[in-house]
């Protein structure tokens, strides 16, 4: 991630406070920043969102396209992930500066989503083996400061709730061969399920306490992360620990169950969408 | 678009617009917090986002600096959902490059560089939705973003894409008009001067025309500028209005 320098007068300052629950900007150990989710905002997508997390902002925009299905998986659509670390986050990422940081998210992206049951791909196909639907979802990050798996995995939801798929009609023609045609009428189209789409929560260790949503500089005082991704249902799809440091199985075991109460927030996601007129701001 | 004709008998464009008449412009600054300076800019259905660093110490090869003037760093790049057919690459490919030097030589003639000497000044725009006129709609959020920073510039940069069709110049291209084999004529202008700092054209025009074009640009360039200028008065009043003065 894009790194602050942190003194060690400041590292300390952080680590006492948080010991004492009590965070540099006045939150609890596991509290999350405001946020605002905006959703409709590129209007020639076919699903959009906007996610901007304190000082995090990230633009998800979805692509649907016609393509070939995997051969191993003939009666199912699937998505692609493409996160772009854009310059106007930080200079760092100028040129190919933020690569290896999108290869980074969106490989754990693939990974998060590579379940049957985070979204239903087989809604997605259009004739077995030959034609399904494949959704692009192109993660644009505009403003970092700290908690990207979380700000990206919410805009993800709330694009894909936004995703309006049109319908399409099969008709054969004379020699046999298929048509695909869609229809003309823009409303007609479909929705995608988002129930059980999977919200990524990230837990860092700082001292012996473990946060929220870090900002950069908690990030800087802190040992590892444990990032894990869970449906509202409670179910989890997939569990990764970053950072240079080493957690014992204490700490892991502790942060699940600060997990456990911090995944009602996704549960409330998927009920916010509002279509919005531009970069207002809505608020939740 | 086939039978679609790019200016109609009674002077409509396709979009309805009259020929000289400039798509809708709003603009908003100071977006970002942690950016020195940020600005959105909509032109149309064209919606860019620009942000500046600096001025701050060279970055990156110190071989680059300059000892009597700050370096401007410009980098363009396109949302991979900004097009009709999805990009695959953000930026890094020819045209981007291109259009970043484009950028640098902009603002290279605007931004009053020999203030900050061995310094650098970054300046990223990138284009969220694409729908003609990348180039115009990209000067102007950076410039309105050069302000924001508090950079001192000469004047403001403004710019037009303009195309000629039947003897018209149309002012404020879109996507459909560029695409159709109009002759695209790209203007950068410091409005009070007349100072031209870009002008790029690679199409077929006879030279006759060539007076009446730039004309129709510098006009349309200067209807910018009176947009950008409120935009930029009506931040700074409520920025004041926020810090009590």
């Amino acid at each position: 991630m894009a790194t602050v320098q942190v003194s060690e007068a400041e590292k300390v300052y952080i680590l006492h406070g948080i010991r004492d629950d009590l965070r540099v900007d006045g939150r609890g150990c596991e509290d999350y920043r405001h946020m605002e989710i905006e959703t409709d905002v590129v209007s020639n997508t076919d699903g959009s969102a906007k996610v901007t997390l304190g000082h995090t902002a990230v633009l998800v925009g979805i692509k649907a396209d016609i393509g070939k299905p995997r051969p191993l998986v003939p009666n199912e659509g699937y998505l692609e992930f493409f996160v772009d670390c854009s310059a106007n986050a930080t200079p760092e990422f100028e040129g190919r500066g933020g690569e290896e940081l999108g290869t980074e998210l969106s490989n754990t992206l693939y990974k998060v989503f590579n379940n049957k049951h985070s979204v239903d791909l087989k809604s997605l196909c259009i004739c077995p083996g030959e034609h399904c639907w494949v959704l692009y979802v192109d993660v644009l990050l505009l403003q970092c400061d700290g908690n990207l798996y979380d700000a990206i995995s919410i805009a993800i939801k709330a694009a894909l709730f936004n995703t309006k798929i049109p319908r399409v009609r099969i008709s054969t023609d004379e020699e046999g061969g298929k048509e695909i045609e869609l229809s003309d009428d823009p409303y007609d189209c479909m929705r995608l399920n988002v129930e059980n789409v999977p919200c990524i929560v990230t837990l860092c260790k700082v001292g012996h306490r473990h946060v929220v949503d870090a900002t950069l500089q908690e990030k800087a005082c802190s040992v590892a992360s444990l990032i894990i991704s869970v449906t509202h249902k409670g179910t989890v799809t997939c569990t990764r620990k970053v950072g240079g440091g080493s957690l014992d199985s204490e700490s892991i075991f502790e942060m699940t169950e600060l997990h456990h109460s911090c995944f009602t927030l996704s549960e409330s996601i998927h009920l916010l969408s509002r279509p919005g007129s531009g970069w207002s701001s809505t608020s939740t | 678009m086939a039978g679609l004709e790019l200016l109609s008998d009674q002077g409509y464009r396709l979009d309805g617009r009259k020929a000289t008449e400039l798509r809708k412009v709003q603009a908003r600054m100071g977006v970002f917090a942690q950016a020195d300076g940020s600005a959105y800019l909509e032109q149309g259905n064209t919606k860019a986002l620009a942000v500046v660093y600096g001025p701050h110490e060279m970055r990156g090869s110190r071989s680059r600096t300059l000892h009597d003037r700050a370096l401007i760093n410009c980098q363009y790049s396109m949302a991979t959902f900004s097009t009709a057919e999805r990009k695959r690459r953000p930026h890094g490919d020819r045209k981007s490059t291109e259009m970043s030097l484009h950028l640098k030589q902009t603002f290279e003639a605007a931004v009053m560089t020999q203030l900050y000497p061995r310094s650098q000044i970054d300046i990223y725009v990138k284009i969220l939705q694409s729908d003609g006129g990348n180039y115009s709609t990209c000067v102007n959020a950076a410039t309105l973003a050069v302000i924001d920073a508090g950079i001192p510039m000469r004047d403001y940069v403004c710019a037009c894409t303009v195309g000629f069709v039947d003897e018209t110049p149309l002012a404020d291209l879109c996507y459909a008009e560029e695409s159709g084999g109009v002759s695209s004529l790209a203007l950068a202008l410091l409005p009070r001067g007349g100072q031209i700092a870009l002008l790029q054209m690679d199409a077929r025009l006879h030279q006759d025309h060539l007076e009446t074009l730039i004309e129709a640009a510098m006009t349309a360039c200067k209807g910018v500028s009176k947009v950008l200028d409120e935009v930029v008065r009506q931040h700074l009043q409520e920025v004041s209005v926020l810090t009590g003065e």
